[in-house]
C-alpha cells in the first residue's frame, strides 16, 4: 500500500444543537481500503458527525477534505458527487418502488427526453450485485423485502454512485446474527477492493472482528484512537463509557422455587394466519431466568404477545401460578403480577408524547395513590416519578419532558423502572437491551439479576446470543415455533445453540 | 401495484376485473339503447364527456400535488379564480386564447400561493387550501359584474374531418371543443410522465419518502414547488373550460363543488391518471343519465331522487370497487431537512 492513502480527512468539526455541543473539535482521518470503526455510546455525537460528512447537517466550523482537497458539503448531492455514500440507520429507501428504481433514483439512466430506461437500470444493478456478491431481485418491491436485504439495496445504491467512501450508521442494530455476519463479510470484501469504510456501532465484538482502526467518541469529543490489536472488549468499553464496565454479569447460582409460568402445548398464529408458535411448552420458576435463544421470527414475538395477553392462543394453556390466563385481558394479566418489557420500546413500551412521569405510572395510573375516584393525584405522581428517576438513574431534563426525547438507553431505563416496581412475580423481557449503549446494558443486566435474586421469575427473549448466555439459568432454543432443546445454561455452549437455532437440529 | 407494468396479463385482468366488468356493461347498455334511440345515446355520451372534463382536469391537479406529498383541497378555489380571471381577460381583450392563458396563469399563481404556504413556510396544507377556497369565493364574488359578455362567443366545436362523421363515436369523440381534446390527450401523457420519466420517479419518491429523495440529491422543496405550481396551472385550465368553453360567461360559485368531486375522483382512480379518468367518466355518465331523466320527465314527483343518482353511483363505487386505496405516504407532512 502506498504511503498517501488518505480518503477523507476532517479537522476541527464542531456542531451545536441548542445548548448541546454534539460535536466539539472533532478530527478524523479515514484511509482508503480500510474499515474505520466509530465507536461511542448513544448521544456521543457519532451520527451527527457522519451526517455532517454526508451533507445532511452543516457544521458550525471545521474543514473536510476528500482526497486531499477541501470540500463544501452543503447538501447530500455534494457528498455524493465527491464519492461519499451512506447507509442510513433508518433506511432511506422508498418502500413502494422496486429495488432497481430505488438504486437508480436521482441518477437514472435515461434518454434525451428524460424517459427512464428501466431495462438498462436493472442491468446495471445486476452487474454491480454480481461484482460485489450482493444478490438482489431487481424487480422486487422494497417494502416486501426483509431488513437485511433492504440494507443490501442501500449499499448497492451507494456503490451505483461510485462511492469510494462508504458510511454505515449502526448497520447491525436491525440485523439478525446471521445477517450481521454476512454484512461484516461484505464490508471486508468492499475494503479489499479499495473502498474506505466508516462503520458506526456500539457493539464491541463487531469492532474487534472487522475494524482496522477505531476512533472512540464520548460527549461530542474524540476520546481516543486505537486498533483492535492493541485493545480488547473491556478496554474499548472503558474508553466509551469513561469508567470500567462490567461486560460479563457476575451472578450467584440461581435458587429456583415454585413454578410461576407454565406454558403447555401452546399454538399461536401470526398476523398472516400461519402457525408461529407450534406446540410449545415451557416452565419458568421463581428466582430463575429462562432465556429463549433463536433467530428472530421463529415465534418469539407471538409467544411473548400471547403470554402478555396481546394475542389470542389457538390451543394450549398458559398458567400464572394456578390461574389460566388464556382468556384474560392484558390488564387482568398485568394485575396478576406479570411485568412486560416489550420488544419495540418506541411502539409498545412508551407513549412518546406523554411525559416521563406519566409513562412511569402507565401500568397503574388508575390506582391509588395516583388516582382518587378518577381524579389524577398530581403530587403523588410527581413524587413517585422523581423517586424513580433518581433510583433508576434516568437521565431526563425533568419528569415533565416528553419520553420521546430521551435517548434509547434512558427510555429503556424508564420502562425497566415501571416494570420492576410492579411487585411482579413474572417478568417477560423481550430484547431488553436492543440498540442501547453499554452503560445502560450493564444497568439493565444488573437489575435483571438482582430482581431474580429477590424471587422474580424472568422469561428473557433476545436475539443476542451473548446476552442469553450470560444471563440465563436455563435456556430453550426456539426454531419454527418449537423449543428444540431446553437445558441448563451450563450444559449448552455457543456453537451448539447457534447450530440448533439455524438448523433446528441438535445432531452434528 | 397498479403503477407498475403487470408481470402477467392474467393477473392484470384479474386486478382490473371491476373496471373491466363495469366498462363492458356500460358499453353493452349503450349499444343496446343506441339501437332504438341513437340521438339520445349520443347526447348522453356527449354530456358524459362534458361533465367529466373539469373533473379530470381537477383530478390531474390533485394528483400532481399529492404524488409529491402536498394535499391540495384548494382545487375548487383555484378553478373558480381562473374561471373568473380567464373570463375577465377574454371579455376585455376579445381573445379566447388570451383568456385561457390567463386562466392557466392565475391557476399557477394560486398553486404558487399553496406551495409558498405549505412547502416554503411549512404551514398546514389543509388550512392553506381552505384559505384559497375562501379567498377565491370572496374575490370572485366581489369583482363579479353582471352584463359582461364574450365578444367572440364561447369556444367552438372543432370537427376532426371525416372522423367526425362516424356514427355516435364521431359526435362523441371527434366533434369537441379545444380544452376537451387537450384533456383527452393529457391523461395518457401524464400517466407516461409519471411512470416512465425521471420527473415522475422523483415526484413519486418525494411523495412517498422525502428524506430518501433528499439523500440521493433530489431537492424535495424544489420538486414540490414545481408540482404544485404545475397542478395549479391544470386547475386553471379547468376553470377556463368552465367559463370560456362550457358556459361562455362567469357566474358566482360556478365551480359548484367540482373541485371537491375531483379530489374524490382522484382517490377512486388511486392517484393514477388513467384510473382518475375512468372514475371521472363514470361520474360524468351518472350525471348525464340524471339529465336525461329530467328531460323526459321521469320520476319528476321526486326531483331530489334524480339529483342524487351521481352520488349513489359514487358511494357504490367507493364501497365496492375501489378496495384499499393507499395515498402517497408523506402526504400532508411539511418537509424540513434538519
Amino acid at each position: 500500500m502506498s504511503s498517501n492513502t488518505l480518503a477523507l480527512e476532517a479537522t476541527g468539526i464542531s456542531k451545536t444543537f441548542g445548548s448541546v455541543k454534539a460535536n466539539d473539535q472533532i478530527n478524523l482521518e479515514i484511509q482508503k481500503g480500510r474499515i474505520h470503526a466509530l465507536l461511542g455510546e448513544n448521544g456521543a455525537g457519532k451520527s451527527t458527525l457522519v451526517n455532517i460528512l454526508f451533507g445532511l447537517y452543516k457544521a458550525d466550523s471545521g474543514i473536510v477534505k476528500v482526497d486531499g482537497e477541501p470540500v463544501d458539503l452543503g447538501r447530500p448531492k455534494d457528498a455524493i458527487d465527491r464519492g461519499i455514500g451512506m447507509v442510513h440507520q433508518h433506511f432511506q429507501l422508498v418502500p413502494v418502488l422496486t429495488v432497481a428504481e430505488n438504486i437508480v433514483l436521482g441518477n437514472e439512466p435515461s434518454n434525451k427526453a428524460n424517459v427512464i430506461n428501466i431495462e438498462n437500470a436493472k442491468e446495471k444493478v445486476r452487474e454491480l450485485a454480481e461484482k460485489y456478491q450482493l444478490e438482489v431481485d431487481t424487480e422486487a418491491i422494497v417494502e416486501d423485502l426483509p431488513v437485511g436485504t433492504q440494507q443490501r439495496v442501500e449499499i448497492l445504491r451507494s456503490l451505483y454512485r461510485d462511492a469510494d467512501i462508504l458510511i454505515l450508521d449502526e448497520p447491525t442494530a436491525v440485523l439478525t446474527p446471521q445477517e450481521t455476519d454476512h454484512l461484516l463479510q461484505v464490508l471486508k470484501k468492499l475494503a479489499s477492493q479499495g473502498v474506505a469504510i466508516i462503520f458506526i456501532t456500539h457493539k464491541l465484538r463487531e469492532v474487534l472482528e472487522v475494524a482496522d482502526e477505531v476512533t472512540v467518541m464520548r460527549n461530542g469529543q474524540v476520546v481516543g484512537s486505537t486498533t483492535p490489536a492493541e485493545t480488547d472488549e473491556s478496554g474499548l468499553a472503558e474508553m466509551m463509557v469513561g469508567r470500567s464496565v462490567v461486560l460479563r454479569v457476575s451472578k450467584e447460582t440461581a435458587s429456583p422455587a415454585a413454578t410461576i409460568l407454565q406454558v403447555v402445548n401452546l399454538r399461536v398464529q401470526d398476523d398472516r394466519g400461519l402457525m408461529a408458535v407450534n406446540d410449545l411448552s415451557l416452565e419458568v420458576r421463581s428466582g430463575e431466568i429462562f432465556g429463549i435463544a433463536g433467530v428472530e421470527g421463529n415465534g418469539q414475538r407471538e409467544l411473548v404477545e400471547t403470554i402478555t395477553g396481546l394475542r389470542t392462543a389457538d390451543t394450549g394453556s398458559i398458567l400464572i401460578g394456578d390461574t389460566s390466563i388464556t382468556e384474560f385481558s392484558p390488564r387482568q394479566i398485568s394485575e396478576l403480577g406479570v411485568a412486560h418489557i416489550p420488544e419495540d420500546r418506541e411502539k409498545h413500551g412508551l407513549i412518546g408524547p406523554h411525559s416521563v412521569a406519566d409513562n412511569l405510572i402507565l401500568n397503574r395510573y388508575y390506582k391509588s395513590p395516583f388516582s382518587n375516584r378518577g381524579i389524577r393525584q398530581q403530587k403523588a405522581i410527581a413524587d413517585y416519578a422523581k423517586e424513580m428517576v433518581e433510583k433508576f438513574d434516568i437521565r431526563t431534563p425533568s419528569i415533565e419532558t416528553p419520553s420521546s426525547s430521551l435517548s434509547g438507553g434512558n427510555k429503556q431505563k424508564a420502562i425497566a423502572a415501571r416494570e420492576f416496581s410492579h411487585n411482579a412475580q413474572l417478568l417477560v423481557a423481550s430484547q431488553p437491551t436492543r440498540g442501547i449503549d453499554v452503560g445502560s446494558i450493564e444497568f439493565v443486566h444488573q437489575q435483571l439479576i438482582s430482581q431474580r435474586d429477590q424471587g422474580l421469575a424472568v422469561l428473557l427473549v433476545s436475539a443476542e446470543l451473548d446476552e442469553i448466555l450470560s444471563l440465563s439459568d436455563r435456556i430453550g432454543v426456539i426454531y419454527r415455533g418449537q423449543l428444540i432443546v431446553t437445558a441448563n445454561a451450563a450444559d449448552l455452549d455457543r456453537n451448539r445453540i447457534g447450530r440448533i437455532m439455524t438448523t433446528g437440529s441438535d445432531s452434528n | 401495484m397498479s403503477d407498475n407494468p403487470p408481470k402477467d396479463i392474467k393477473q392484470f385482468f384479474f386486478n382490473k376485473r371491476w373496471w373491466i366488468i363495469t366498462t363492458v356493461l356500460l358499453v353493452v347498455f349503450t349499444l343496446w339503447t343506441s339501437e332504438f334511440q341513437q340521438a339520445n345515446t349520443t347526447s348522453v355520451l356527449v354530456s358524459t364527456l362534458r361533465h367529466s372534463t373539469p373533473l379530470v382536469l381537477g383530478a390531474m391537479c390533485g394528483l400532481l400535488c399529492e404524488r409529491s406529498g402536498v394535499i391540495n383541497i384548494g382545487i375548487e378555489g383555484q378553478m373558480l379564480m381562473s374561471a373568473w380571471g380567464g373570463f375577465m381577460v377574454a371579455s376585455t381583450s376579445g381573445s379566447l386564447l388570451l383568456g385561457v392563458f390567463a386562466g392557466i396563469g392565475i391557476g399557477m399563481m394560486m398553486g404558487g400561493v399553496l406551495a409558498g404556504i405549505s412547502v416554503g413556510l411549512r404551514g398546514d396544507q389543509i388550512i392553506a387550501g381552505t384559505v384559497i377556497n375562501i379567498a377565491a369565493l370572496g374575490i370572485t364574488s366581489f369583482f363579479f359584474s353582471l352584463g359582461r359578455t364574450l365578444p367572440s362567443g364561447k369556444a367552438q366545436v372543432i370537427k376532426l374531418g371525416p372522423l367526425a362523421d362516424i356514427p355516435v363515436a364521431g359526435r362523441v369523440l371527434f366533434s369537441n371543443k379545444p380544452i376537451t381534446y387537450l384533456t383527452l390527450l393529457m391523461v395518457p401523457t401524464l400517466w407516461f410522465l409519471l411512470f416512465r420519466t425521471k420527473w415522475g420517479l422523483r415526484t413519486r419518491a418525494v411523495g412517498e419518502h422525502p428524506s430518501a429523495a433528499e439523500t440521493v440529491g433530489i431537492s424535495v422543496i424544489g420538486m414540490r414547488y414545481l408540482n404544485v405550481i404545475m397542478g395549479g396551472g391544470i386547475a386553471g385550465l379547468a376553470g377556463a373550460y368552465l367559463s370560456l368553453e362550457a358556459v361562455g360567461s362567469f357566474e358566482r360559485v360556478m365551480t359548484n363543488g367540482k373541485g371537491f368531486v375531483a379530489l374524490a375522483v382522484m382517490i377512486f382512480g388511486r392517484w393514477n391518471p388513467v384510473g382518475a379518468w375512468g372514475a371521472a367518466l363514470l361520474f360524468g355518465y351518472a350525471s348525464a343519465i340524471q339529465t336525461q331523466f329530467q328531460f323526459r320527465d321521469w320520476l319528476t314527483d321526486d326531483p331530489q331522487f334524480i339529483g342524487i343518482i351521481p352520488f349513489i353511483v359514487t358511494i357504490v363505487v367507493l364501497a365496492g370497487f375501489v378496495g384499499r386505496a393507499r395515498p402517497p405516504a408523506s402526504i400532508g407532512q411539511p418537509y424540513s431537512r434538519e
